[in-house]
């Protein structure tokens, strides 16, 4: 029972990490269609740039908020440099325009902060949390609370602002949007900068307990991007769920079956789903025009 | 008289095999070209797929990974001289493909791609973590093709380096033929109808499904006869060949060149496989440099290099 425990403690996690990588992908999937690929590099900057500010000597705070901002405005540098001027492309040319991106930013990155993994201190301590017989990192909490309190924040934003309905309006149809006086564009860069802070928020959050190196966002932009799929391209909701469902699922096959065969267990699952459910588990059925 | 299209292509490959070692200044340059004519193996299969048909793989590196390990491990444990255990691979991929591909070719989009890549991560894994049978991450040593000894006797002597070049060119131009007859057959018309709109193609009485599970399994095979020879050429092969990094390079050499052809995707997949041995003088900066090219690329040149500069070409006549 307290074996269980722990591996559902472990899998809440990551999934809460998968959960937000998944909800970076849903917001600018919402506002353009588009699949950015390069979403997990978002995750490692989060990570690597408070190590970095917080090696320099600013405070943990100070330096977690300048690593989420900072990758906000990449994330905005991105969408006008890189996704914005191939508006209308086929999917494979935006595929390989965002994980060109990725790249890109790996490249970046090991020339920056070199090929070394790179940690910074737990929020409030490493000493562990016993429930029931298991054990819970402090900063387990801190990275599952930010899930939730990202979703929280997301869902007043866009059902009750302006602003956030003007985002819902675009991703429903943008022409109409932009009749009834949206900024469109403002709109796609406001997807990006959001997108990437919350990506980066994750990193910043995780990297006390899973580290971080200059080649982590591929894995977590897998994780993530099946996560989402899973719950359903687009549905926030689903994001949720999706990504802490790839989370426990990973854990359990770890504690369970084979540790060394926990990253098949995910993509074993979204092939089920794919092949039940195309639309995923929240998605709606898609009719296309002709 | 007027060339058509495809002989035309077969001529400029032909030509190209033929005179570029001309101008080769050492031995290692042999070595670079038959590893271009490699990649282009696999990315041919990609245009068949993608360009043909319209359907997106991020997961063909597996089928890559299933030709190479067919070399490496049928000869040790079941005996098969290398050159069947090519076929073997071919055969494997073609059958998992069609198994694999029934289900998953009837998503779209990114749908199509998040399945292709969980089968491609999930060849991997299993090559990575079966120990005992692959080696692991380290790798496993692939047995001698024996064709280059069987040359040497009938006095024909080429060194390791100039028998692969030629030996993969030929087959990259058997490659090639196939997949331009294949364009302009019933079967390549089928397929770019329904690229064109499935439902359309579907009116007209195109059995949708299968063909684009044909084209499926051609591809897949394509990319296993790749696998294949470069284990073979490398005497070794370690569990990369099938990662999620190979299957991105020959989606990307292929729309690079441009995808809609045979021989500008060839081109595509020459320079991506020169880039890195041009950048080694600024090894640093390697990776950037190809995240910079992919992103320039399919901004400025959506239709690919290639037919990019055709056209271009073609106005400057007028």
């Amino acid at each position: 029972m307290s074996e269980l425990l722990q591996f559902l403690f472990s899998g809440v996690t990551v999934g809460a990490v998968y959960a937000l990588v998944a909800l970076g992908f849903t917001i600018i999937y919402n506002a353009s269609d588009v699949v950015n690929f390069a979403q997990g590099e978002f995750v490692m900057l989060g990570g690597m740039i408070t190590f970095a500010a917080h090696a320099a000597g600013l405070p943990l705070p100070l330096a977690a908020i300048l690593a989420i901002a900072l990758s906000a405005a990449l994330g905005v540098a991105m969408n006008k440099l890189a996704v914005e001027p191939a508006r209308g492309a086929p999917v494979v040319s935006l595929i390989i325009i965002t994980i060109g991106a990725s790249i890109f930013i790996q490249g970046a990155a090991q020339i920056v902060f070199g090929k070394q993994i790179h940690s910074f201190p737990a929020f409030s301590g490493d000493a562990p949390i016993r429930v029931a017989g298991a054990t819970i990192l402090p900063q387990s909490l801190w990275v599952i609370g930010g899930a939730v309190a990202v979703f929280v924040a997301l869902w007043l934003f866009f059902t009750r602002t302006l602003l956030g309905r003007a985002v819902l309006a675009t991703s429903n149809n943008p022409l109409a949007a932009q009749l009834v006086g949206i900024n469109t564009n403002f709109v796609m860069t406001l997807s990006f900068a959001l997108s990437a802070g919350i990506g980066a928020l994750a990193g910043v959050l995780a990297t006390p307990i899973t580290l971080t190196a200059y080649n982590v966002g591929i894995a977590f932009a897998l994780k993530g991007f099946a996560g989402a799929m899973l719950g359903g391209m687009g549905n926030p909701k689903g994001a949720l769920v999706g990504g802490f469902s790839i989370g426990l699922i990973e854990a359990l096959t770890a504690g369970y079956l084979s540790s060394t065969y926990k990253d098949a267990a995910a993509f074993v699952v979204i092939l089920a789903v794919l092949f039940l459910m195309p639309q995923g588990l929240f998605g709606r059925r898609s009719t296309d025009r002709v | 008289m007027r060339m058509t299209p495809k002989s035309a292509t077969l001529i400029v490959l032909m030509a190209l095999i033929a005179l570029s070692p001309l101008l080769f200044p050492s031995n290692f340059y042999y070595r670079v070209g038959a590893l271009i004519f490699v990649n282009a193996i696999a990315v041919t299969g990609i245009v068949i797929l993608t360009g043909y048909a319209g359907q997106v793989s991020l997961g063909h590196a597996g089928f890559a990974g299933i030709g190479a390990y067919a070399c490496a491990l049928a000869p040790v444990h079941l005996g098969l001289p290398p050159a069947l255990a090519v076929v073997l691979g071919a055969v494997l991929s073609g059958v998992l493909a069609y198994l694999v591909g029934r289900p998953i070719l009837r998503l779209h989009g990114y749908y199509l791609g998040v399945a292709t890549l969980g089968f491609g991560i999930l060849v991997t894994m299993v090559l990575t973590n079966e120990r005992a049978l692959t080696g692991g991450p380290d790798g496993i040593e692939v047995a001698d093709l024996g064709l280059r000894g069987l040359l040497g006797d009938l006095g024909l002597k080429l060194s390791n380096g100039q028998f692969w070049y030629f030996f993969s060119g030929l087959c990259m131009l058997i490659g090639a033929w196939i997949a331009l007859n294949l364009h302009d057959s019933p079967t390549g018309r089928a397929l770019r109808a329904l690229h064109g709109s499935e439902v359309a193609a579907r009116t007209v009485g195109i059995d949708v499904a299968r063909l684009k599970l044909r084209a499926f399994v051609i591809s897949a095979v394509y990319a296993s006869v790749s696998g294949s020879l470069l284990a073979l050429q490398n005497r070794f092969v370690t569990p990369d060949v099938a990662g999620f990094m190979h299957s991105i390079e020959m989606v990307t050499m292929a729309v690079l060149g441009g995808v809609g052809s045979v021989l500008g995707a060839i081109f595509g997949a020459a320079i991506l496989t020169l880039l890195p041995q041009v950048l080694t003088v600024f090894a640093e900066y390697e990776q950037m440099v190809l995240g910079l090219v992919m992103i320039l690329v399919m901004i400025f040149l959506p239709m690919g290099l290639l037919p990019s500069i055709l056209r271009t070409l073609r106005r400057k006549d007028e």
